[in-house]
């Protein structure tokens, strides 16, 4: 018998016991269920399911996921010998570099997926719904926003807190409120804050070796900015994100590509990304005009970043990152599309001001888009409500 | 004077089996249904007893909340079943029809001369008022409610939708004087909408409001039609009519005959020869589809394949359907089929899925759900094919939700479960949009009148 025949008379077996969401969730990995539209509805349907489209988000995170593992071993080595800095083409995709990666990187992934997929099949099978394709893009974001050397199992603990706080007591995929990603990020920067901001902890080791003779450096740039010291890298490097930070958020420029994907086949709302750009460039001239009115010195302690270029604000740090794959979560962002253009706003804004005036910790994407979540509804609200009132306009009775 | 719509936003789904523009004659069924569940939201009260003979146009059953409502029999013969279901519901009055048919005589009229009063029981006692639909709620028009104004949609842009100026060809005397009666029926104007390339059929009727209607579908959709023309307010009602429907009322007026006769399209992969075919409501589907139905894990439906029931071979063709649908089961898995890339299928997206380099291919689908129920993810998809002024997933949530004050507030007036067939078809989250909008409206008709 046939693999497809196989399961399917499994399936029957297990259909309406306990375990049978859990083993759906494989089936239906493997094959495209045999499920026919109802008698009385549209009785053909389009092609693509919520996995298919779940599957497009993360094959447009696997570059910065590439890239990211050869950015741990480059950044670890730069950071040793900061000659390897001269040619970056000819030290940066060295087997050296990934081996770094696949050491430090993979098993960030597979924690993340492990833990979050394991939470997911235990409330699958004791509320009975399906496993749903949620915790698919999530899994892969989480090791992509956290620093390299993050303890795994902080990792696994912020990833239980995120998956059943931030979702499933929410009632699971489509239902939450924060994105899952953020507030598992969230979780491990309010627990362990030493862990997750400082000059140390995104460059692999760096921690280790403070205080011994062959101390590295990890300072981020905007770490750098923010104690208003000079920058070391280049702007090509900042836009190909030869530089340290997070695991994935480094290339803007890869983090583009994988905007033009998501654009392209329309999963992905254009419309956020561009209003994120858009916000934090505003943002980033206002302050730029403060610091050029003379408004704040040198002497201040926000100057650094005030004075970066607004157009550089968009490069560094997660901005990028935060505006292409967590604002645009179409679960916890805005869903009107007049309601996304300043949902999308208001998180470059916020994430910019954020950036600048937080004095713990020199970046605010994702404090940003977690408060608009929080908003989110509520620019809904008032959009919807602008289609109401023009109903109730031309409505002849009124009612009380 | 026409006034043109144009619509941007909707999808047209290019299907296989569009039917040739040539009609056979099929042989007149030997048995013949009429479902009381093709009338939403009528109680029928049976008259017609087991073993009874019948005439064409003789009451079958009528509506229990008013009596003035009669749903007769379209042909001649005798009552052979009263089909029941759970809690003795009734499903179908079955008719075997007579060799030779007897149609009941209604007495011509001249309908320039008739009051609006006479129209309308003339409608009602020659079984014609169920014809009539209004909007809100997309049931019967309620006799007692005066509509605003009356909409006729000539233009069919739903997939493989049977050609109206083909159909209806020869038949601008029913039209007229059809219409002509109607018209009668309201204070309002009488709109009617037909296709940027429509013959002198439609635009040579008199005392009509013209309106030539372009754009994807659902453009043809009476819903888009009436929601850019005069959209439906809070204590308003409109009432709809099709064309083919119309020609049936022409007819009795002009010959005092209850005709049920009409041009179906025979339509889909799964039929041999996709043509035209003439039938009598409520015939036998077997019948009608006789030796051009290829019948291997075939799903045959009454009516079109977004919003049109299914139907089993030995069911019967819908009371207000003029296209019979025939297309593959699906009910089959597909390794990998989430994520490989897909070139047979249409999509919206370009996930993988290629629709959108061959926008004028046409597709063989089957009826496969290509992924499991979930809730609500994606956003902003729906309004790409929605062009009402309504926002579509908040409705639909309000009307999962049961919001009364919401359903009112987002436009649960405007809409009928059709105009939400292409958001149901292009669903990522392959939710029951139809099923959502038609509970929704069943509730707000239960509790807001």
């Amino acid at each position: 018998m046939s693999l497809k025949q196989n399961l399917h008379n499994l399936k029957e077996k297990y259909r309406g016991t306990k375990m049978a969401p859990a083993f759906n969730a494989i089936h239906t990995f493997l094959y495209l269920p045999n499920e026919v539209t109802h008698t009385g509805g549209t009785h053909i349907k389009a092609a693509d399911d919520l996995k298919r489209t779940m599957n497009i988000v993360i094959i447009s995170l696997i570059p910065c996921l590439l890239f990211g593992m050869f950015n741990a071993g480059y950044q670890h080595y730069a950071a040793i010998d900061p000659s390897l800095r001269g040619d970056v083409f000819a030290n940066f995709f060295t087997m050296d570099n990934l081996w770094i990666g696949i050491i430090k990187v993979l098993p960030l992934v597979i924690v993340s997926y492990g833990v979050g997929l394991l939470v997911e099949f235990i409330f699958a099978v004791i509320k009975g719904h399906e496993v749903e394709e949620g915790y698919l893009v999530t899994g892969m974001l989480v090791p992509l926003i956290v620093p390299i050397d993050t303890p795994l199992w902080m990792l696994a603990v912020a990833v239980v807190f995120g998956v059943v706080i931030g979702k499933e007591v929410f009632g699971g995929t489509g239902m939450n409120i924060l994105n899952p990603a953020l507030t598992i990020r969230a979780f491990l920067f309010f627990a362990y804050p030493t862990w997750m901001s400082g000059d140390k902890v995104w460059v692999y080791d760096a921690v280790n070796r403070t205080g011994t003779a062959d101390a590295i450096s990890g300072e981020t740039i905007l770490g750098s900015y923010a104690q208003n010291q000079e920058v070391i890298y280049s702007t090509w490097d900042k836009f190909m994100g030869f530089i340290p930070g997070s695991v994935g958020e480094t290339s803007t420029f890869l983090i583009l590509i994988g905007a033009a994907i998501l654009v392209f086949t329309k999963i992905g709302s254009w419309r956020i990304i561009v209003s994120t750009f858009a916000g934090a460039a505003v943002m980033g001239l206002i302050f730029n005009l403060v610091t050029s009115s003379g408004i704040i010195t040198e002497s201040s302690k926000f100057y650094g970043l005030m004075n970066t270029v607004w157009w550089e604000h968009l490069m560094i740090g997660g901005l990028a990152f935060g505006a292409v794959f967590m604002a645009t979560d179409p679960v916890t962002g805005s869903q009107t599309n007049k309601g996304k253009w300043i949902y999308g706003f208001l998180i470059g804004f916020f994430s910019i001001m954020i950036r600048v005036f937080n004095p713990a910790y020199p970046e605010g994407v994702f404090l940003a888009i977690l408060l608009m979540n929080v908003f989110a509804p509520t620019i809904d609200h008032y959009v919807v409500q602008g289609n109401v009132n023009k109903r109730l306009k031309r409505a002849k009775v009124k009612t009380a | 004077m026409s006034k043109d719509i144009r619509i941007k936003k909707g999808l047209d789904i290019k299907l296989v089996g569009e039917a040739e523009k040539n009609t056979t004659t099929s042989s007149l069924s030997s048995v013949y249904a009429v479902k009381p569940e093709d009338f939403h939201g009528i109680t029928p009260k049976l008259v017609a007893k087991e073993g009874a003979k019948v005439k064409a146009g003789d009451t079958l059953f009528y509506s229990k909340s008013d009596e003035r409502i009669l749903f007769l029999s379209p042909v001649s013969g005798k009552v052979t079943e009263v089909v029941r279901g759970a809690r003795r519901k009734v499903l179908a009055v079955k008719i075997a029809a007579d060799t030779k048919q007897v149609h009941k005589d209604f007495g011509t009229k001249n309908v320039d001369k008739l009051s609006a009063e006479e129209v309308k029981n003339h409608l009602f006692a020659s079984g014609c008022w169920p014809f009539i639909k209004q909007r809100p709620y997309d049931i019967i028009a309620n006799p007692n409610q005066a509509p605003k104004a009356i909409f006729i949609s000539a233009y069919a842009s739903a997939p493989l939708a049977a050609d109206l100026e083909y159909t209806l060809a020869g038949k601008e005397a029913e039209l007229q004087a059809a219409v002509t009666a109607i018209a009668k029926l309201t204070e309002g104007k009488v709109h009617l909408s037909v296709g940027q390339n429509a013959s002198s059929l439609f635009t040579s009727l008199k005392g009509v409001a013209l309106h030539k209607v372009s754009g994807p579908h659902p453009s043809g959709n009476v819903g888009t039609q009436i929601a850019k023309i005069d959209p439906i307010n809070k204590g308003e009602v409109v009432w709809i009519l099709t064309p083919q429907d119309l020609v049936v009322i022409g007819e009795l007026f002009l010959t005092g005959k209850l005709n049920m006769t009409r041009t179906v399209a025979l339509t889909g992969s799964q039929f041999s020869t996709p043509q035209y075919t003439t039938a009598i409501a409520g015939a036998c589907i077997a019948d009608v589809t006789a030796k051009n139905l290829q019948n291997n894990n075939t799903r045959v439906i009454s009516g079109n394949v977004l919003s049109g029931k299914e139907v089993k071979e030995d069911g019967f063709l819908g009371y207000y359907d003029n296209q019979i649908t025939a297309i593959p089961e699906g009910d089959d898995y597909e390794f990998f089929g989430w994520n490989k890339p897909i070139f047979n299928k249409i999509s919206t997206s370009r996930a993988f899925t290629f629709s959108w380099l061959t926008p004028n291919k046409k597709y063989d689908l089957n009826t496969n759900t290509n992924g499991e129920h979930r809730a609500f993810v994606v956003t902003g998809a729906y309004e790409e094919v929605f062009p009402l002024d309504i926002y579509p997933m908040q409705l639909l949530k309000a009307f999962m939700y049961k919001d009364l004050d919401e359903m009112e507030a987002l436009g649960g007036y405007e809409v009928a479960p059709e105009d939400f067939a292409l958001t149901e078809f292009i669903c990522v989250s392959k939710q029951p949009h139809q099923k959502i909008i038609r509970e929704g409206l069943d509730l707000m008709r239960e509790e807001l009148g």
